[in-house]
Formats: structure tokens, sequence, C-alpha cells
């Protein structure tokens, strides 16, 4: 914390610099980006990741919301560490962004890789990724309890569960549906979310727990059926999605005797030690980016949990998360031994 | 036969003035991004997302594909005139296609290779136009068991046949796997051979071995033998493209069979790399010019070339059909699709007609004018060898070390790039072989992933590779291909024995 | 690649110490493949290979297969030459100012030093002019970044020079 508050304070300073300079200049002196803005994706191309800032790309070139250009750069390496160290590298530069997925907390617990969301500057929550219980829509499990009571009875380690990546969100789930259950899966990692869906209508696996967006494609098809939701409420989008079903009658997996809940967080940060206008420059163009019908159709397709912040409320919440990943890799014992 | 209706409707809505420009755009764009190895047609395709969002989704994604089919014809211009595969798919073009440059045939190898990407992709549009449902069906077939079965196929029928020594053919691919080891071990998670470096997170890229042990190696060599490209003394001949097609339909064998290797390995996902080593080396081992491959034959540029461009080509069908997409490439196309309200999967054939087979029309049309494109610029491109080496020689140095650099954006690569220059220099002097090393750095990892991937879903059991009809025939085939040479020797050892007796 | 003295009698290194060199070089790779892969386990766990399992073999193949081209290296005749003095040096003139090239990038970027290369390379090897030197050695790497950052927007390593024009 010692560490934290003189962090703050340096912000503050500079910050406090940046206004007093700003002063001497009569025009506006809102911060605006002078170059090229790189937009990290610690995850490989194709990913919810990937796509989202691929969304918010477009989105901002399409409505002109910014008068620099936005690349999307890949850094998956290392479970996205690469993508975090590039981050870290680049202290106080503010034309650098990152949208992070459940690996900002992960991997640098799973693979002692030194970096942490204290690196960064937090900008902007964008979303609340969902988590459904997914199995093939020919398999015998019509509900939740149908596949529980399956996994109690059979030997452990009998039904496969595949996910995306190894030690981070899905595996973490696993676990938790495991302990809950109190039997064995067998986990088997993946590089991707769409190559999971694809496993699973293939039956080479018998359930996942895709995210909405990644598996919706197969349910309308016909190939998947969704068992529960891994949120203490249904998910909000009411359309009819596979024949008179629409996310909103996806049960909780609460109400289903599973007492798990698991939300990913979407969000957008910045190199550390960058002025606070540039933050609030961000903050501001992100909310326009959220405003635009575009973003409403991803959010809606992907029956994203649509929760945002910024500022002190979602630094306090990221910390709070930070806490409940160490908890769950430290029950899962996913953590480095480096560590 | 209802696909035939479906696709002569695509024809109607992608035949316009403004689309046909679109495809011009699209084609030039992609062969400057396939030829420059800092840029990957995702680059290409993600910089002009943004602009296609005022178009109609169907001109968009002709623009994008037409970038798509440019990198590939375009991959293949680098690898034949300097050595360095602009893709990672135009590797094997370079063992036969530098060869015939140097002997001053760099326009009939540009003009075979252009042609046989046509070849390849058409095959592969027609393979999808008629049986796509089917095919999405057998991709869904593929677990990590499949896929491990495929990969070791790859392998089999490419390793085994060089002349150089067994002992330097192993410790070359063995070197290949071990490098392509280092990184993030995508099963447990964890880092292994990293040493606690942070630069290593990312493991070795291929495009950065590659352009090293080729590209630099080659100017290495280059240089060795003095200040010049041999045989460099072709003037421009504009009717070069005639003449290399007069000889070109003798190989309508190698063709037909690199089209079905292609075909075959785009579905199964394995990708347009192994597809054109595994052709490659197929024809080495069956051609009646086996022994002259790797000194510039032009079957050795039409094998490998057909065969990535199906490969290419007919990966984009389970992009579509299952949302999974083949390459980087195609997933930025997937994200765009995305972005125009398209959901990629099984029902993208139901509800989208006009644009799945305005799709599939582009793909015709855009192959077309992309041969068209490509092969005007032969004689230009074959020209480029004629810029005196002291000045050609700095500027692939430059554009080598931009294009390690844009692998992950990390100066560390270019370092890494030199040092695998040199090491491809000692290397080539000594007589290790570097394709075995180059095609063990993009199985190596994809093929232990799988492996390990079937143990986990059969409980540790090594049966998993011949429990499933599939797998135990693609295993088998993997085999005959590995023990080939043994095999074609008793065979002709019993045959003569025969003949004899008889 | 050691630097001998260059012995008069000698046109040039020979193919024994060179292939020997290599092979230990490919060995020593390999031992430190083996190492790391024992660091994260190289056993058979109930679900399969552990992380150093395939590495581990891999890494004793290559030390297995560099013994034995070392054993073969022994064999070629100390007569065989590996090149040329006169070749090695024209080698050495790129691979040395290729390492300074890419020792620089990270500090003067990309642009500046392809300049330097381009133009070091051109005078010094090629021989050509002064001006036409300058004009190409300027000329591509602006053209270069026209191409890269401007049209495609792949970011590359810019340096001081860039940060003074406000890049």
């Amino acid at each position: 914390m010692g560490v934290m508050s003189k962090r703050w304070r340096a912000c503050a300073v500079v910050a406090a610099t940046a206004m007093a300079a700003g002063s001497f200049a009569s025009a506006a002196n809102a911060w605006e980006p002078t170059r090229t803005v790189e937009f990290i994706v610690p995850a490989g191309t194709g990913g919810g990741a990937d796509q989202m800032a691929r969304v918010i790309q477009g989105i901002i070139a399409k409505h002109h919301l910014m008068k620099q250009t936005m690349v999307v750069i890949n850094k998956a390496g290392g479970a996205g560490g690469e993508g975090f160290l590039d981050i870290k590298g680049a202290k106080g530069n503010p034309h650098k962004l990152v949208i992070t997925l459940s690996n900002l907390f992960t991997t640098p617990m799973a693979t002692g890789i030194p970096f942490s969301w204290k690196d960064m500057t937090p900008v902007s929550m964008m979303a609340l990724d969902e988590f459904v219980l997914w199995v093939n829509a020919e398999s015998p499990f019509k509900t939740t309890a149908d596949y529980v009571n399956a996994i109690k009875s059979g030997p452990p380690g009998k039904y496969k569960m595949g996910g995306t990546g190894s030690k981070q969100e899905d595996q973490i789930i696993t676990v938790a549906l495991e302990k809950a259950v109190g039997q064995k899966l067998t986990y088997v990692p993946y590089k991707g979310g769409g190559e999971v869906a694809v496993q699973l209508v293939g039956k080479h696996v018998d359930s996942t727990v895709n995210n909405p967006i990644e598996g919706v494609a197969q349910w309308r098809a016909g190939a998947l059926r969704p068992l529960c939701v891994f949120d203490g409420k249904p998910l909000p989008v009411t359309d009819k999605i596979a024949g008179d079903k629409s996310w909103a009658d996806i049960p909780t997996c609460k109400s289903q005797g599973l007492d798990i809940e698991y939300l990913m967080l979407r969000g957008v940060f910045m190199p550390s030690g960058v002025p606070k206008e540039a933050v609030a420059y961000y903050v501001d163009l992100l909310k326009k980016v959220r405003e635009t019908p575009e973003w409403a159709q991803l959010m809606h397709d992907g029956a994203f949990n649509t929760t945002t912040m910024s500022g002190d409320e979602y630094t306090k919440w990221v910390e709070n998360e930070q806490k409940r990943h160490h908890e769950l890799m430290k029950e899962a014992g996913f953590l480095a031994t480096t560590n | 036969m209802e696909g035939i209706g479906d696709l002569l409707h695509g024809f109607g809505v992608v035949l316009s003035w403004a689309n046909f420009l679109y495809m011009l755009i699209g084609i030039t764009l992609g062969v400057i991004i396939g030829v420059l190895p800092g840029l990957g047609g995702a680059n290409g395709v993600a910089i002009l997302l943004p602009l296609t969002f005022s178009m109609p989704p169907t001109s968009a994604i002709i623009l994008l594909s037409c970038i798509y089919w440019g990198a590939l014809f375009g991959g293949a211009i680098t690898s034949i005139l300097f050595n360095i595969p602009g893709e990672p798919w135009s590797v094997a073009t370079t063992f036969d296609g530098h060869p015939m440059a140097q002997k001053g045939q760099a326009g009939e190898a540009l003009t075979a290779a252009f042609t046989s990407s046509f070849v390849g992709a058409l095959f592969a549009v027609i393979v999808i136009t008629l049986a796509a449902p089917l095919v999405a069906k057998f991709a869904l077939e593929f677990g990590p068991a499949e896929k491990f079965s495929v990969f070791f196929l790859a392998f089999c029928s490419f390793v085994g046949m060089g002349k150089e020594p067994p002992s330097k053919t192993i410790a070359a691919m063995m070197l290949g796997f071990a490098l392509a080891a280092v990184g993030t071990d995508t099963v447990t998670g964890g880092l292994r051979l990293t040493f606690g470096s942070t630069e290593l997170l990312s493991g070795f890229d291929f495009l950065v071995a590659v352009i090293g042990l080729f590209g630099i190696g080659e100017i290495l060599l280059t240089m060795e033998e003095g200040l010049s490209f041999k045989g460099k003394a072709t003037g421009i001949n504009p009717t070069v493209v005639l003449q290399t097609w007069k000889g070109l339909p003798r190989y309508w064998f190698t063709s037909l069979r690199a089209c079905i290797i292609g075909c075959w390995m785009g579905i199964t996902p394995a990708g347009a790399t192994p597809a054109s080593f595994m052709s490659y080396g197929i024809a080495k081992r069956s051609s009646k010019d086996g022994e002259k491959f790797g000194t510039g034959v032009i079957e050795g540029v039409i094998a490998p070339e057909t065969a990535a461009h199906a490969a290419g080509t007919s990966a984009l069908l389970p992009m579509l059909a299952l949302g999974v997409p083949g390459s980087p490439t195609a997933a930025v196309l997937l994200g765009g699709l995305l972005i125009w309200g398209l959901q990629p999967g099984p029902l993208l054939f139901v509800e989208q007609k006009d644009f799945v087979w305005g799709l599939i029309a582009s793909m015709y049309l855009g192959n077309v004018v992309g041969l068209a494109v490509v092969l005007t610029m032969v004689p230009m491109f074959a020209a480029i060898l004629r810029v005196p080496f002291g000045i050609i020689a700095p500027v692939i140095l430059v554009i080598c070390a931009i294009g390690a650099y844009t692998v992950h954006n990390n100066t560390f690569d270019v370092t890494m790039m030199l040092v695998f220059g040199v090491v491809g220099y000692f290397f080539k002097k000594c007589n290790y072989p570097l394709a075995p090393l180059v095609l063990a750095i993009v199985l190596g990892d994809k093929a232990e992933e799988a492996f390990r991937q079937s143990l986990l879903l059969s409980g540790g059991s090594i049966s998993v590779f011949w429990s499933s009809s599939l797998v135990t025939t693609i295993m088998a085939l993997g085999l005959v291909a590995l023990l080939w040479g043994g095999i074609s020797r008793a065979l002709n050892r019993a045959f003569d024995r025969r003949s004899r007796t008889a | 690649m050691s630097d001998p003295s260059r012995s008069p009698g000698s046109p040039g290194p020979g193919q024994r110490p060179v292939e020997m060199g290599v092979a230990l070089f490919v060995l020593a790779l390999g031992a430190i493949t083996m190492i790391g892969s024992l660091q994260v386990g190289i056993g058979w766990g109930a679900e399969g290979p552990k992380s150093g399992f395939f590495p581990f073999w891999v890494g004793l193949i290559i030390v297995l297969a560099s013994a034995r081209n070392f054993w073969r290296a022994l064999e070629i005749s100390p007569a065989r030459m590996f090149a040329e003095w006169s070749q090695i040096a024209q080698v050495r003139k790129v691979v040395i100012p290729m390492a300074i090239y890419v020792a620089l990038v990270p500090f003067l970027g990309i642009y500046v030093s392809s300049a330097l290369l381009i133009a070091g390379f051109m005078r010094w090897l090629g021989r050509y002019g002064w001006l036409m030197t300058l004009v190409i050695s300027i000329v591509l790497p602006i053209l270069i970044y026209f191409t890269f950052e401007d049209w495609f927007l792949v970011p590359l390593p810019k340096g001081p020079l860039e940060d003074w024009l406000g890049l």
C-alpha cells in the first residue's frame, strides 16, 4: 500500500504540473492524442478480447471519435504476458491502451511473469463477459441436474470439459464445478473459444463453459444446449435465439444447485505514470464508444453484462478481483511455484 | 446441384463495376502485403476494415478477401527472387523457386507459382461450391487425436528424403522441435525453456527463424561467392508467361495431387504451411526427376504452391460454417463479419445466402482477376534481379529486419534473425538440411499440443491413436509415407525377381 | 566465429574444425534444452507427458546426433577447405555491419539505422558515389515510413530523430 500511495502521489504531482502548465495556455487545455494510439490485445486474433478491441477500433473510426488513428496489436505470447510486459515497459506513454481479460490476474499468478495490474492505470470497465455451461444438443443432459448427477455417478475424470487455455478462467470455473459436484472432470485446454465450441459440437468433449458469443452460433443451429449461466441473475437479453428460447431463459447455475458465480473483466488499462488528462480523455472516448448503436449490438449479440465503471470505483473493483483470483488460483493449486 | 443455382445467384450479386474495382484494389494491396515480410494479410485486412463500414457487406468482404488472395499470390515473389518467404506457406516454394531464379529462370518460376496458386485456389473453391455442408461436417470429426495424426502424416511424407547424412537431418529437425517448445506450454499454461528471460516468453517465431535462416543466410552465401546474384542475366521477356504455360500441362498429375492434399489439409485445420511441405515431399518422392528437386525444377514450384493455395482457400470454409478461423487473416475477417452483424456458423449459409454465395462467387472472380494482375507483373518482378547487389542487398537486409521486428514488435527478434542467419550460413555450408528444421518449428508445438490433448482425453492411454477408423487410417498412411523408400525398394526387388523367374 | 590469425600457408579454414564447431554448438543447444526440461519436469504424469517430457527427449536426441556428427567430422580430411580467407572476409563484411545495425535499432530507431546501413553498404561495398548513396539511403527509409506507419499503421521502432520531428 505504501508503494501505491506514493505512486498516486506521483500521479497527482504530474497532474498538478500538467494543469499548471495548461493554465498558461488560454486555449482549451483538454488532452488529445498526438500520434497513432496502439491498442494492445494480450491474446491471439479471433478471441473475445481481440474481437472487442477490433469492434472498438471500428466504432472509433466509423464515428470519427478520435483525430488520430488506432491500431490493434496482438501480443499473445506467454499467456498474454508479452502484452502486459509491453504496457509495463511503456511507462508514461499516453498513446497505448490494453484490453484485458482474466489473464490480467491469472497469468502472473500461474507463470510468475513479473507484472501486476498495479503496473497499469485503470481506465474503464467496458463490460463483463458471462460464462455458460454448454453440452452437446444430442446429449441426454437436458438440465444442469442431469449433467451433475451423471458426473457424480461416473468414475473420476469420465466427463471431459473443454476450455480456453490452461490455468485461466475456464479452468478456474471447472475446478469450482468439480468442488461443487464433488467429482473430478477431465479438463482439456484448447487455444481459442471458437475451437472449443466446435470440439463440443464434434463430441470430442462433453461440456464447455464458453462465453455466450462463442457458443451462440452453434446454439442457434441446434448443435449445442446451454444448461446454466454462471451469474447471480439471468442474462438480460430476451430475444428468441434458438426456437422459443432466449438468453434470459437460461437459469442461473445457483438456482440449479451449483453455487458458482464468475464474470470476466473486459476492461481497458493504460501504462502507469500517464497524465490524468490523458486518462480522462480515454474515459470519455470509451464512454462515447459505449453510446453507439454498434456497441449496443455487440452487447446484445454476446449477451454481455453491461456493467461499466471508471475511476476509483473501477480501481477498487480490480483490487477486489485480484484478491478473489488469488484465492481461486490458490485453492485450485495453480499458483506458480516460483512466486 | 443446388449449389450451382446459388452460385449463379452469387455472381449476380457480385458483378458490378464497383465490386470489380474493389477487387483490383484488394489484389494489388494484397500483393504488396505478400511481398513485404513485415506485413501479413491480417494487417491489410485490419486496416481496411474500418473503411469498409460504409459499403454494403458483400462489397466489403470482396475487398477484404481479395487482399487475402493477393497476399497468397504475393508470398511467392520474394521466395523465388531472394529466397525470403514473405509468408510461412511460401517456404517450400523457395526450395526450387530460388534455384530457378539463380539459373536465370525467375520469370518461369514466377509464372509457374502464380498459375499453380490459381489452379489450387480454383480447385478449392469448386470443392466449397459443391460440397460445403458435407465438408463442414467432415471438419467436425477432427478432435485432437485426428489432428495429431494429420501432423504426423505431414511430417512423415516430408522427412527422410534428403541426401544429407541422417544424423544431421535428425539433429536439425530436433533442433526445430526444441525451438518450437520454447515459451508457454499451452497444455499446462506454464513457461518452459525460457530460463527466466522475458524475451523468450513468446518463443521463437517461425517467421523470424525463416527470415534469418533463408533470407540472411542466402545473402551471406551470396557474399561469399562475390558481390552479385548468380545468373541474373535474364532480360525482360514479355512472352515468358506464354512459354511457361506451354510446358505446364505435363504436370497435371502433380497439380491434381497437390490440390487434393491442399484441400484436405485446409479442411482438417492443419493449414497451408504443412500442406505445402507435404505436397513438395510427396512430389519429390514420386517424381521421375525426384533427384533433381532442390536444384530448380518447375515441378518443385508447382507442387507446394498449388497445395498452399488450395489449403488457404478451403480453410475459409470452416471459418464460415463453424466460426473457427484457420489463420490470423481469417480471424480478422471473422471479426469483420461480427461487426456487420453476420454471425458465422452453420446458419450463415441459410440466413445470409446473398452474402455467402456472393463471397464464393467473389472467390472465383477474385482469383481470375488476381492471376491476370500478377501475371502482367511477372516481367517487372523478374527485372528486380537486375538491380545491382550493392543496392538491393542492404535493402533486403532492412526489409528482413522490419519483417522480424513486426512479428512481436520486439527488437529482440531482429537480433535473433541475425543469429539465425549466421547459423543458417554454417548449417548450409556443413550440409545440415534447413527444411526439416523449419517444418519442425512450424508443426512442433501444434503436434505436441494435439498429442497431449489426446492423452488427456484418453486418460493417458496411447491407444487413442488407433482407436477410430479415421485416426488409424491417417496414422497408417503416415507410416507408409515414412517407410515409402524401403517399401518401394522392396517392391521393386520383388518385381525384378518375378520378372526374372517369368 | 573465431578469428584465428591468418597463417600465410593456408588459403582458408578447414572444413574439419568448422564441422566440429557446428556439431558442438548444436550439442550445447541440445544440452540446454535438456536442462530446461528438467526444470519443468520430464515425467509422464497421470494425464500424459509433462511440460518437459518432449523437449527432454528432443534434447537428448540432439545431443546424441551431434555426438555422431562430431565423430564424423573427425573423419573429414584436414585438407578440405571450408572457404577461402577472402571469402570469409566477404561474409564478415555483411555480418559486422548487420550486427552494428541490430545493436543500433533499439536506440536510433529503425529508420535512422537503416539509412546508415544502406549508406554504409552502398558506399563501402558497392563503391557508389556519394550522391547516389545519399539519395537512396534517405529516400528508402522515408518510403518505408510511409508504407508501414502511414499506410498500414504498423508502428516500427523510433529513436530521438523521430521524437524531435514529432512523428
